[in-house]
């Protein structure tokens, strides 16, 4: 990491994602960019890796179905057997229609929960911590691209920003 | 064009076929004949579930006659019924693909009319399917074949679960009702894909606009008459059990197999070097409602099942134990088919933008719809008699031929690109 930061402001999510690809053509390192609304495209834009959160939301509910067999046949079958529909099986597959509702239940519970909880970890935010966009505007109406550059280029990047469109250009204090 | 050359193949391997069919009928005929002149040693030999109950009451011979007398009914029914099946599930295939058409027009989606002439191409299918079902009706109203047994005056006369339907369920109602139903559907079929096949000729925006207000009207008319036509045509087969929810379950079949069959034609298009405007996003799209649908029907399949298992009562739970225990391998069979390769499959977003994966969940959900459709129909007509024979696959073949030969006769006739529709622009740039 070269340890300056540049953010250039814009005022059009268009004007933010031309940009995006210019910046990203000039081989800039682009290492944030806060907008008020989920913009189209962006992340292909940016370059992002695609998301691995459908990976582990097909595992979570794996989870959950697994837990809800198990449940239900430790509470129904083994632990105090039921008397189901006046069916006295007593087995669990014989009992398995009465416990699909439990089974879809949990596997879309534990594939939500603890795919958003992943989400707040991925993302690094957890409860009473503080905001990080560098701008109030970008709560607003603004959107805010951060670029990493060294010394040595800092006015030159700086300037290549400005002709993209940006509003104003800030060294990141 | 290549189009119409591989509907001709399809309608005469259906047309020979239909021999076969022919044949079939005088053979199982002689079959049984046999078996009730000789006793009742042929229908045993084709009837393996029942069998058992022979066995159990082995010394009373008046049963065994009976029960050949039933296997006599159940074997001269059945390539009748293998028919309706087929005629049913085309039926329903391009009515399928309809209602998801008009549902386009009524949201005025914007990614969907590069499709729309597949789409309207399927539909056109309702009008000569409409009226075979209608024949097949009358003929079974004139007594030709014993599908609906609330038909035969004698059955109902010692039966009064029958009598007390016998308000709704008579001869002359019957087939005004169904007169409604398909009239109704090819009326609208006609009047929508008229307006939007006159907009090619120029812009027109109150064509498009009355082509809405049309579509509003048929969705409420279908709500209805698909239902209705649900009970009349399927459920009454077993006269005695009803389910509330059966017009939503045979809805939730047609709309997947319509749907799945918009989007095997897509892609085969596609692959011959039509409609390259459509993108892999529209597929994906298609793809994404193939997914959903299939999961619909699940979960209508098993809230009527699990309903009926619970409360257990002999009246209901009979539609059920007949399909456990006869037809067991094709009821357990159709859930697979229908729920547990479309889920898996087409589950990955990427894989439903691929075009050889679609098409193989494609023509799975298509196999998994056909056997739901002989599940409803079979057990009711055929009871234990049932087989996958020449009726079967001929019935099948000559629907399915006369089905394409409509479809893609229709594709050929006009350009493959709504041009002056509001909305094509939108559609052709469509990216996901």
């Amino acid at each position: 990491m070269s340890g300056y930061t540049l953010q250039a402001l814009y005022a059009d999510d268009d004007h933010l994602m031309k940009a995006v690809r210019e910046t990203r053509d000039q081989d800039h390192h682009i290492s944030e960019v806060y907008t008020p609304f989920p913009v189209h495209g962006l992340d292909k834009a940016a370059g992002l890796k695609e998301t691995r959160m459908a990976i582990t939301a097909f595992l979570y509910g794996l989870v959950g179905f697994g837990v809800a067999v198990w449940m239900m046949n430790f509470m129904m079958i083994e632990d105090w057997p039921r008397n189901i529909g006046g069916k006295p099986s007593f087995t669990f597959f014989q009992n398995m229609p009465a416990f699909v509702p439990i089974m879809f239940e949990l596997t879309v519970f534990f594939a939500a929960h603890l795919m958003v909880i992943t989400f707040y970890m991925r993302s690094k935010i957890w409860p009473f911590k503080q905001a990080e966009n560098p701008d109030p505007r970008t709560t607003d109406d603004h959107f805010v691209m951060e670029v990493e550059t060294d010394k040595e280029n800092i006015q030159d990047v700086a300037e290549f920003l400005h002709s993209t469109g940006a509003k104003e250009v800030d060294l990141k204090r | 064009m290549i189009l119409i050359v591989l509907g001709l193949i399809g309608v005469s391997a259906g047309f020979l076929s239909t021999p076969n069919n022919v044949k079939e009928v005088k053979q199982q005929m002689e079959a049984s004949h046999g078996g009730h002149s000789d006793g009742h040693s042929s229908a045993q030999q084709n009837d393996g579930a029942t069998s058992k109950d022979e066995h159990q009451v082995g010394e009373h011979h008046a049963d065994e006659k009976s029960h050949a007398e039933h296997a006599y009914t159940f074997l001269k029914n059945k390539p009748w019924s293998a028919l309706f099946v087929s005629l049913l599930f085309f039926l329903f295939i391009s009515l399928g693909a309809f209602v998801f058409y008009v549902i386009q027009h009524v949201s005025q989606a914007g990614w969907s009319p590069v499709l729309f002439r597949v789409m309207e191409a399927i539909s056109k299918y309702i009008v000569p399917g409409g009226v075979l079902v209608y024949v097949f009706l009358v003929l079974s109203s004139l007594h030709l074949n014993h599908l609906f047994v609330w038909m035969d005056p004698e059955i109902v006369a010692n039966d009064e679960v029958i009598q007390e339907k016998s308000g709704y369920l008579n001869i002359p109602f019957f087939l005004i009702r169904a007169a409604i139903y398909i009239g109704g559907w090819i009326l609208f079929q006609r009047l929508i894909t008229r307006n939007e096949n006159k907009q090619d000729d120029g812009y027109d925006q109150s064509l498009y606009k009355k082509n809405i207000t049309y579509s509003v009207l048929f969705l409420a008319f279908f709500a209805i008459t698909e239902s209705m036509a649900s009970w009349d045509w399927i459920m009454s087969i077993d006269t005695h059990w009803f389910s509330t929810l059966m017009g939503w379950f045979v809805f939730a079949s047609m709309f997947v197999s319509g749907i799945t069959t918009i989007a095997l034609i897509t892609v085969h298009l596609k692959s011959i070097g039509y409609l390259q405007f459509v993108n892999n996003s529209h597929i994906h799209d298609l793809a994404k409602f193939m997914f959903g649908i299939s999961i619909f029907w699940t979960y209508l399949w098993f809230a009527q099942f699990m309903l009926i298992w619970y409360a257990n009562m002999p009246e209901e739970a009979v539609y059920y134990v007949t399909r456990m225990e006869d037809y067991q391998l094709l009821f357990l069979g159709s859930v697979a088919l229908n729920f547990v390769f479309p889920l898996l499959i087409l589950m990955n977003s990427d894989f439903k933008r691929v075009n050889w994966i679609v098409t193989f969940a494609g023509i799975i959900i298509l196999v998994g719809h056909y056997i739901n459709f002989y599940l409803m129909i079979m057990p009711g007509t055929v009871a234990g008699q049932w087989s996958i024979s020449f009726a079967e696959i001929g019935a099948l073949l000559l629907v399915g031929g006369i089905f394409l030969y409509i479809t893609f006769n229709a594709l050929s006739k006009k350009a493959l690109e709504p041009v002056n529709n509001p909305l094509i622009k939108e559609s052709k740039q469509y990216h996901y």
